[in-house]
């Protein structure tokens, strides 16, 4: 990448140096085939060959998008946890502040609020707990993982505290329409919701100013304060986009299950970082891309709906996502070769 | 005095007061009974918390721990089910040997690969619990299964004390000696404070890595056994987030997750402090669901008064860059 330190001082004053100028490589075939996103795909494509081959209603395209509503949630927490991961923080939390959200929901219903109103009681509960996240994280200089640790016991907390025993139900017709509607009848509103987040959070990680100092904090962040990029204020208002995403997740699951009970989205939290991680970014930060992150959360979501498809319990998906995993990360340090410690 | 601004005394203290705050409110806590019982039910988490702080001291954290107990206990609760005539202690063997086993595995990712343990335990974490399922079929070991004595020994008493807290006692007693006094401790503690220096020195810290988490995962495993033991039940999901609980134990306890910090008593206090809690809230007639939140605010609390000392050193980046001239000069003359 750096071909050009040595030459470029002196080269823009003569056009005919005999030094070429290199700002990037070539791109060359051998690059795209070794990326991560490309492996993905191809893992992606072999699934749907061999859900299509095996499986008869596999490829059936209302099926298909039948099949988007297990992840569509998931996958909107991931792209903020995706940026997150990239900035060298972490959020465990977010499965609690969704249950946090949601009782919020519930609550704010059971008092009679309308229903327009339910999607910002929902994203500002999820905000607030993204905030004390990034508070702590960032006033206190404290490692994230832990922060939010303590933090997903006190919200999941805090939710079955105002819940008890009991359940929230009877939700509006209009988060049921958002949950579980379709747009022209067949392509589920989540689904599209959960496109356009993609395309916004990969236009802002990879077009903007925003997306290389997010990159620049994760690969050096004491470099990067003394850039003059805000790292604090990044961090924090990452924190509080994923808890607002984490919000927005709560609003469409809620209305797509029609209720809150007490272990709504448990264990969500690791299926998330899974997804990013398995997308390609890297759990020491600075490196990752969005689209990455949408295949891993496509790959999965079809060898889940294969999976049912074919009668296979759920819980044979914790095994298969877990062996992709770690096959994965496994396979490309074998072919990168042995690190040295040093 | 200077006892008291270390961290074990503080928080020993903290128990103590804890248990004598809930004491005033309900006598009952106090009685010689409840306080065993206490200390019976704290036994795994502190357990647990021990190899875990291990883990944590190398830089290292399992998240598979409670998929670890999990599984081991399975097997056990599977293995006295099926062939009632085996002794016990083959039995526990093999919960020991199953643990030990999954947690080589994280061990050679982790070690000898040298993957993001977070990462490699994430996956193994999901991996072992759907082993679980796939072992079991979905089914429940229920205590009709399970031998008479398979269940009995946890609670069995040794000198007027369950085997449990022996178990645990011994554990406490081990690891300490292991952490203070073992070439393999303190090496851990090398590799957490800084890694490429203690590749420079060299220790094998890939062998040693490896062994980490193989302990963890043994004690998990005989955690398994006592687990399904004690509460006479196996199934997929005992132990479901658990992990949390003891790393949350781990930092109320002083180990400090950048690595390289810790100690087995903080730890094992840290486990007991959590356990009052729990315990205290029946008790007080407090309703179990603030259980949660209470734990949550705690390891808040923890890590604030843990943190105190970091913050002095973060306020370091810039300050030292203001134009202050005659302090620039003497710093670099």
């Amino acid at each position: 990448m750096n071909a050009t330190t040595m030459t470029d001082t002196d080269a823009p004053s003569r056009s005919a140096s005999r030094y070429t100028i290199l700002d990037r490589e070539k791109p060359a075939l051998r690059h795209l085939v070794t990326r991560w996103e490309s492996l993905l795909a191809l893992l992606l494509l072999a699934v749907f060959v061999a859900g299509g081959v095996t499986l008869p209603h596999f490829l059936d395209p209302y099926n298909l998008l039948d099949g988007t509503a297990n992840f569509s949630e998931k996958a909107l927490i991931a792209l903020p946890m995706a940026l997150l991961i990239i900035c060298r923080e972490i959020d465990i939390s977010v499965a609690g502040t969704l249950a946090l959200s949601s009782v919020a929901m519930g609550m704010a219903h059971h008092a009679g609020a309308p229903a327009e109103a339910l999607l910002f009681v929902a994203l500002g509960t999820g905000l607030a707990c993204g905030w004390l996240n990034g508070f702590l994280v960032t006033r206190f200089m404290l490692p994230s993982i832990v922060v939010t640790i303590g933090t997903i016991a006190l919200y999941r907390g805090l939710a079955s505290v105002a819940l008890g025993d009991q359940a929230f139900t009877h939700y509006p017709q209009l988060m049921a329409d958002w949950g579980q509607g379709t747009f022209f009848g067949v392509v589920p509103r989540a689904f599209v919701i959960l496109l356009g987040f993609a395309l916004l959070f990969a236009l802002v990680l990879h077009a903007t100013t925003v997306g290389r100092r997010i990159y620049a904090i994760g690969n050096n962040p004491a470099a990067a304060r003394f850039s003059g990029v805000a790292v604090d204020r990044y961090r924090l208002g990452l924190f509080m986009l994923t808890g607002a995403m984490a919000g927005l997740a709560a609003f469409l699951l809620t209305g797509r299950i029609g209720s809150t009970r007490p272990n709504i989205a448990t264990g969500w939290e690791l299926e998330i970082i899974t997804m990013v991680i398995l997308g390609g970014v890297s759990i020491a930060g600075g490196a990752g891309t969005i689209g990455g992150v949408l295949l891993a959360v496509l790959t999965m979501g079809a060898v889940t709906y294969g999976l049912a498809l074919a009668n296979v319990p759920g819980i044979y998906m914790t095994i298969v996502v877990g062996v992709l995993l770690l096959s994965t990360i496994a396979l490309s340090r074998l072919l990168r070769g042995k690190p040295t410690r040093h | 005095m200077n006892l008291l601004k270390q961290r074990e005394p503080l928080l020993a203290l903290m128990v103590i007061a804890l248990i004598l705050l809930v004491g005033m409110r309900a006598p009952v806590f106090l009685t010689t009974q409840s306080l065993a019982n206490l200390l019976t039910d704290s036994t795994l988490l502190v357990m647990l918390a021990l190899t875990q702080m291990l883990v944590i001291v190398t830089r290292g954290i399992d998240l598979s721990v409670a998929s670890t107990l999990a599984l081991s206990g399975m097997v056990a609760a599977m293995l006295a089910a099926t062939h009632p005539e085996l002794p016990l202690a083959l039995v526990m063997l093999a919960a020991c040997v199953t643990g030990l086993a999954l947690g080589l595995v994280n061990g050679y990712l982790i070690g000898v690969l040298a993957l993001p343990p977070i990462v490699v335990t994430l996956g193994t974490m999901s991996v072992y619990r759907g082993l679980v399922f796939v072992l079991s079929s979905g089914a429940w070991v229920s205590a009709h299964h399970m031998p008479a004595n398979f269940i009995a020994f946890p609670l069995q008493r040794l000198f007027g004390l369950p085997h449990l807290v022996w178990i645990a006692l011994a554990a406490v007693i081990a690891m300490a000696c292991l952490a203070r006094h073992s070439r393999f401790g303190r090496d851990l503690y090398a590799i957490g404070n800084a890694p490429h220096c203690a590749a420079y020195i060299g220790i094998p810290s890939a062998r040693r890595l490896l062994w980490t988490y193989g302990l963890s995962g043994m004690v998990a495993g005989l955690c398994g056994y006592l687990w399904v033991a004690r509460y006479a039940v196996a199934y997929t999901e005992i132990a479901y987030g658990f992990e949390f609980t003891v790393i949350a134990a781990c930092v109320i306890g002083g180990v400090s997750i950048a690595g390289g910090v810790g100690s087995v008593l903080g730890a094992a206090l840290g486990a007991l402090f959590l356990s009052v809690i729990g315990n205290a809230l029946p008790v007080l007639q407090v309703s179990p669901f603030w259980q949660s939140a209470l734990t949550g605010a705690v390891i808040l609390v923890a890590v604030l008064l843990n943190a105190r000392g970091n913050r002095h050193r973060s306020r370091q980046i810039l300050p030292l860059h203001q134009p202050e001239p005659t302090a620039s000069r003497s710093a670099t003359a």
